[in-house]
């Protein structure tokens, strides 16, 4: 038994049992299947993280933040007075998260393209565009850049949902699309 | 044998003990309740402060909390009992003395003051940064000092067991042959635990040092890779050493023989290969890191590490089956798994291991750990829900299912009240399934995890989860009291048992407590010359289950907003 040495001393010469031989035939086949999957998504699946980083800091990032919501700000939200930013399709968005808030808030339009740039000032912060339930992680001192196309229109908002200290649950951000 | 004063012979089952060996054990295995039980209590008050409607504690003792209950339960309880395991796997099995026993005691000692130097930190409130503790947040230093003063303790542990066997080889305590197979698993798990406490020493000694002021800047990214090569290959150990656990627990149940020992050696093997890699998982949606870098890493080369769990899948269950049909219970596909010794707390607390390990938390982790798939499960409910069907359904329920059988053998003492030990893996199974899955479920909704407020009290933007959420985070708080109860049960009957327990001298009892081992080969068993037919079955199942929930997941997925 298990607890014992094999009974068989030249165990790795005796027979594999058949059950076992098709278990691992199957499971191989199946592992392989599910690796493919990831590649054959790159190629003919629509959702999938570019590879584009940078590195960056908080002053590079947030002059670039800023750049954008002097030119495209539409309103104003919020007792804060949040910008609403609107800039046009196909160009470069840049959201900042920050303790405890993601800035500014952005108008995009139904199926167009925007590259979205993801950086944070302080600590780490987690992207999470809800009810879409995408989820991105955001460093600081990395500039993700990924592109993105909303697919529907409404009101998002995006949670921090990676730990970033004791007002974390009132992290929040929005995004709309027309 | 050196001095043979030095060893105990048990008479129940014949198993040699080493003295100062079996005092480690005892020792580790108690610590590691001590802090099994720590952890249990702060989970019920965490599952109640996630249950919208009790909602029971404020943000700063809830983070504190959550920190301080990932660090006990996930590290000091389970890699104390895990010490024990190399112990007994090494020195007992082998009958063998144990190596340098004072180093194994200083091992211990090294655990013991990490352990209470971590957890001092944490409560004195400044150190509330998850047991992650991603930089640049950061503890105090005597939380880093405490889990590296742990790691050196625990890698000491692994160097006694490493030493143990290589005097077993020397004096041939053993015979001339191969090592038993669950000491071979518990060796996969000693070498995964070098490679993943070397990993936490390369991560933890400069962040302690940084936080000292002697190192100018940790960067968060190279942080997340290699903290999870030591966060996530510390799981891999529990894999390999409940795996072996199993085929323990199939041997004194059954005296099940493993149906081919080149099968499931080699699946252990595997595991040693293909899961160094395994910090991928954590960073499919990091920036910086390439796709080819995070398909190749997250799939530990064509996941063959998964390959190697869905071999103990069936090997596990095949040598239980096998040898309950030579028993005599060889008619149809099932009459030897309905009469299984369900009452029998290690078997059933062994069999609800293996189930809630696989249908649960192993495709779950599979499908959260594809790349893309990642993306719709990142940090949410998902991923607490995915690690406590693999850690608390499957390796704790293991430990407590060997517990069951270890206390009359170690201790010599019977379990106290052992009508109710026969319901305990039952509560505790029951209540970590409906939490695992009510957290996934609630994941899929995009409910955050370490999130003190999913209404968002005090902040300026809103966001409204559907009502549903709000049911299963109930769902949630209710499996959490079950489960609590199951654990505290079971600590509460292992210290009674311990303490007050009938005495079983030393004399062979009538009750036995290891089954005789059954004959070798599979001539004559099984249907249609198939030996386990039921064991076949129950893996295709679990294969169908794979594929379609797997395929679902990826309908999901394409569902949501176009990312390239």
């Amino acid at each position: 038994m298990s607890l014992t040495p094999p009974s068989e001393r030249l165990w790795w010469k005796e027979p594999i049992e058949r059950v076992e031989l098709l278990w691992v035939g199957l499971a191989l086949l199946w592992a392989l299947i599910m690796f493919v999957m990831m590649p054959y998504w790159h190629i003919y699946g629509k959702q999938n993280l570019s590879n584009e980083a940078y590195r960056t800091t908080p002053e590079q990032f947030s002059k670039k933040v800023d750049a954008m919501v002097e030119k495209y700000t539409v309103r104003k939200e919020t007792a804060r007075g949040y910008p609403v930013v609107a800039p046009p399709a196909g160009s470069d968005v840049y959201l900042l998260g920050r303790l405890w808030e993601w800035y500014p808030i952005l108008e995009l339009e139904k199926g167009k393209k925007y590259r979205l740039h993801l950086s944070s000032m302080d600590w780490q912060h987690g992207f999470s565009l809800q009810p879409e339930n995408i989820n991105v992680q955001v460093i600081p001192g990395y500039e993700m850049v990924i592109t993105v196309t909303p697919n529907k229109t409404g009101e998002f908002a995006i949670v921090c949902n990676e730990y970033c200290g004791i007002n974390h649950h009132q992290m929040l951000g929005r995004i709309y699309v027309k | 044998m050196a001095n043979t004063a030095e060893f105990r012979t048990c008479p129940d089952t014949g198993l040699q003990f080493h003295r100062p060996a079996e005092t480690l054990m005892k020792l580790n295995a108690v610590a590691g309740v001590v802090f099994l039980l720590l952890g249990g209590v702060l989970a019920l008050l965490l599952g109640l402060t996630r249950w919208p409607k009790y909602h029971l504690l404020g943000a700063e003792p809830f983070y504190m909390f959550l920190t301080a209950h990932g660090i006990n339960v996930l590290i000091f309880w389970i890699i104390f009992f895990e010490i024990a395991v190399l112990y007994f796997t090494s020195s007992t099995l082998l009958k063998c003395r144990l190596a340098t026993p004072r180093w194994a005691w200083l091992g211990f000692i090294l655990m013991v003051i990490g352990s209470v130097v971590t957890n001092v930190a944490v409560f004195q409130g400044n150190s509330s940064v998850m047991m992650t503790s991603y930089v640049p947040m950061s503890a105090e230093p005597a939380f880093y000092l405490g889990l590296i003063l742990f790691a050196v303790g625990a890698l000491i542990g692994c160097f006694v067991f490493l030493g143990t066997l290589v005097i077993a080889r020397a004096e041939r305590t053993y015979g001339d042959g191969s090592i038993p197979l669950v000491t071979f698993g518990a060796l996969t798990a000693c070498i995964i635990a070098i490679f993943t406490i070397a990993s936490g020493a390369i991560i933890l000694i400069p962040t302690f040092l940084w936080k000292l002021g002697l190192v100018s800047h940790i960067d968060p990214l190279m942080y997340r890779i290699i903290w999870w090569a030591f966060g996530h290959s510390s799981q891999q150990i529990n894999v390999a050493a409940h795996i072996a656990v199993w085929y323990a627990i199939a041997a004194v149940v059954f005296g099940a023989k493993p149906l081919s020992e080149k099968v499931s050696r080699m699946a252990f093997l595997l595991y040693i290969l293909f899961l160094q890699l395994a910090s991928a998982h954590h960073i499919l949606v990091d920036p910086g890191v390439s796709s080819e870098w995070k398909i190749f890493n997250t799939s530990y080369a064509m996941y063959l590490a998964v390959m190697a769990s869905m071999i103990h899948g069936l090997t596990v269950p095949g040598a239980i089956e096998a040898a309950q049909r030579k028993r005599g219970f060889n008619k149809g596909l099932f009459e030897w798994l309905r009469k299984a010794p369900w009452s029998n707390p290690s078997f059933s607390g062994m069999f609800l291991s293996l189930l809630i390990f696989g249908f649960l938390g192993g495709i779950s982790g599979v499908v959260m750990g594809t790349e893309q798939i990642n993306i719709i499960i990142h940090n949410t409910l998902y991923v607490p829900g995915h690690f406590h069907a693999t850690v608390v359904g499957g390796t704790t329920l293991a430990f407590m299912a060997l517990t069951y059988w270890l206390v009359p053998v170690l201790f010599r003492r019977d379990i106290v009240l052992p009508k109710l030990a026969s319901w305990q893996p039952y509560l505790f199974g029951i209540g970590m399934t409906g939490f695992s899955l009510f957290m996934m479920g609630a994941g899929t909704l995009g409910i955050p995890r370490r999130h003190w407020d999913i209404s968002f009290s005090g902040a300026l933007l809103n966001h409204q989860f559907p009502e549903t959420a709000y049911l299963l985070l109930g769902l949630v708080g209710i499996s959490t009291i079950l489960a609590v109860l199951g654990g505290g049960l079971f600590v509460l009957q292992i210290v009674a048992s311990i303490l007050f327990g009938k005495r079983r001298g030393e004399v062979k009892s009538a009750v036995p407590i290891i089954a005789a081992p059954v004959a070798d080969g599979l001539k004559g068993i099984g249907i249609g010359g198939v030996a386990v037919p039921g064991t076949l079955v129950l893996a295709l199942v679990f294969l169908i289950s794979f594929v379609l929930y797997y395929f679902v997941n990826w309908k999901y997925l394409s569902q949501v907003w176009g990312l390239s």
